[in-house]
């Protein structure tokens, strides 16, 4: 049984249409890498998922362990497993991270410890992301994340605004927890950073609104670094999936 | 220890109303309780030697050197005040006696369509501290009914008083405070109003006179207003004298009631400084938010300002937390709770604890 099944979904954002006929199927344990140029829809097809409002399925389905997930409201689809890591988290104001960190997980000992381990005593009864530098904003999406104990995550740029010793911490807490739990996670990044420390399984680019190359993430992270996106744009090796 | 029969009267009245009004029914908390039901002071006592907390009446009687104090709060302002009053306590805090536990006052309401009025007054001798709770509750079977409470608070030289005032009434009830503080040279007077709970109406615009130098005041309010209240409640300080300082804090949520949510700072001398800050939640369509913030003055070298929002729960936010698993309903109830933040109020520990738990049962009823 595949965690993930996506089969010729077609999302719009307003009266545009963003994706066009996605397959994709994420197995247990694999962690897939999603690449590709600014715009080109991979926080659109994260946001699709996870059932963000503003975000609407044209066709298709969303396939979450064999249920499909087309209809469930944001929570119920978080309360099934998935957990998704938002690229810009809004300020709750009056809300603690203290207060959020125990409705997710009742274990007191296992919050401090991921407190300690991500630094965040400091912001641990701040209003949640409330004037958090970007950085601090990662860890606490992460810290929250891994407290929902998800099947599968969803990483949008998880290094963006994060300093390299804050991406090491970050990454090693990650790889602990996919290890452990043996979940599934589906990772946008730019700079590749974080698959330098959680084993990415499968790769493939997005271009346009469309999936293709799904194959080894590292070879196409090399490819892409070494020709660009432009390149890919142009490449007739190039395979629709 | 308590007597046989004053036990009785606190075992009498509805626990969950005594509870939700800040009452603490053992009492071992408190440093003083005063209990009146419908007309009658049916219980008071004090356990601290520095207290003294009688019915108006009796103190008016049993002791001529406090008959001054009657209306000259009022006479400060230049109001009157309805002389048709029954009951009502007095409390005096002894000149230099620094009182930590609060002192516990329930203004409670049994009796189908009674009018209580009563006639309260606190004195706050030179140096002297104390942490009062008024909790003023009724019976689900007084319905109908009518609260009158005159109140007058004179903090002397150097003297503190931080006054709780939590309302826990019934939705038919009208309720009509009238309350004068009146603070001497380097007094500090701290209102704290907690109203959480359906009521049909309520009008109250206390005020705060400065009129010793270095005098200060501080008014925060927290407002749930439910579907069908009207709750139109204020507070004014007047700096009186120079160096005198004031704050004025009001965050209200309107769950369809109407609220409207007044201010008033007035400077009647230069050399002072005040802020006025409201803000507003609404949480239903039906629901009205009125913020009225005045500033006054009658000279130039004074500093007033005031900001004041009105804003709803952003999508965004519960859809934030929705992504976490948590329920729709649970996240506005966080967030309402989050917006009445009790760290506004001035409370003693104890205090701010009961009214979180408080805060946190009668909002998820409200959901």
């Amino acid at each position: 049984m595949a965690r993930l099944e996506i089969h010729n979904l077609s999302v719009g954002v307003g009266s545009r249409r963003i994706l066009s006929d996605i397959e994709l199927s994420i197995g247990e344990g694999r962690v897939f890498v999603l690449f590709g140029p600014n715009g080109s829809g991979k926080s659109t097809l994260l946001k699709a998922i996870m059932g963000i409002s503003g975000y609407d399925i044209l066709s298709g389905e969303i396939i979450f362990e064999d249920r499909v997930i087309n209809g469930l409201s944001v929570d119920e689809r978080a309360r099934l497993g998935i957990s998704m890591m938002f690229q810009h988290p809004p300020g709750v104001r009056g809300v603690k991270l203290s207060q959020v960190a125990r409705i997710l997980c009742e274990d007191e000992e296992k919050i401090n410890k991921y407190v300690q381990l991500l630094n965040l005593g400091y912001l641990f009864d701040r209003d949640l992301n409330v004037d958090f530098s970007g950085g601090e904003m990662k860890r606490v999406e992460l810290l929250q994340i891994i407290l929902m104990q998800p099947k599968l995550i969803l990483l949008d740029e998880p290094e963006s605004g994060v300093d390299i010793e804050n991406i090491s911490i970050m990454g090693r807490v990650l790889d602990e927890y996919l290890r452990e739990s043996g979940a599934s996670c589906f990772v946008i990044t730019h700079t590749g950073y974080i698959i330098e420390y959680i084993e990415a399984t499968d790769g493939c680019l997005m271009l346009d609104g469309n999936l293709y190359c799904v194959g080894n993430p590292h070879k196409l992270f090399e490819t892409i670094r070494d020709y660009g996106y432009e390149k890919c744009k142009e490449c007739t090796v190039r395979h629709a999936e | 220890m308590r007597s046989e029969a004053q036990k009785n009267i606190l075992d009498s009245l509805p626990k969950e109303d005594l509870l939700s009004s800040g009452v603490d029914l053992s009492e071992k908390g408190r440093a003083a309780t005063f209990v009146q039901v419908d007309e009658r002071p049916s219980l008071f006592r004090s356990m601290f030697q520095g207290i003294e907390l009688i019915p108006t009446e009796e103190a008016l009687n049993r002791y001529p050197q406090y008959k001054k104090f009657f209306g000259m709060a009022f006479t400060a302002v230049g109001e009157d005040f309805p002389r048709d009053t029954q009951g009502g306590f007095f409390l005096v805090i002894k000149k230099g006696a620094k009182v930590t536990l609060p002192v516990q006052v329930c203004l409670f309401l049994k009796k189908k369509s009674f009018s209580q009025k009563v006639h309260n007054i606190i004195l706050v001798e030179e140096g002297a501290q104390a942490y009062v709770i008024n909790g003023c509750a009724s019976d689900k079977a007084a319905t109908d009914a009518f609260h009158l409470g005159i109140s007058e608070y004179i903090v002397m030289r150097n003297g503190y008083l931080n006054f709780t005032m939590i309302h826990s009434w019934n939705d038919s009830m009208v309720v009509r405070p009238k309350s004068i503080a009146v603070v001497e040279e380097g007094g500090t007077f701290v209102s704290n109003y907690v109203s959480l709970k359906p009521v049909k109406e309520v009008v109250m615009y206390p005020t705060c006179v400065l009129k010793g130098r270095k005098a200060r005041a501080s008014f925060s309010s927290i407002i749930l207003g439910h579907k069908g209240c009207l709750q139109d409640v204020g507070s004014r300080v007047i700096l009186a004298a120079p160096d005198t300082s004031a704050e004025i804090v009001s965050r209200t949520v309107s769950m369809g009631g109407k609220i409207i949510a007044r201010g008033h700072l007035y400077a009647k001398t230069p050399g002072v400084r005040a802020h006025l800050e409201c803000q507003g939640l609404i949480v239903s369509e039906q629901g009205t938010i009125h913020a009225i913030p005045e500033l006054q003055t009658d000279y130039r070298d004074v500093d007033l300002s005031h900001e004041a929002a009105i804003g709803k729960i952003s999508k965004e936010e519960i859809e934030y937390l929705a992504s976490r698993g948590i329920e729709e309903k649970v996240a506005r109830s966080l967030i309402i709770r989050g917006f009445m933040d009790t760290d506004i109020l001035g409370l003693p520990d104890e205090l701010r604890e009961q009214i979180e738990e408080l805060k946190e049962r009668l909002t998820e009823q409200a959901m």
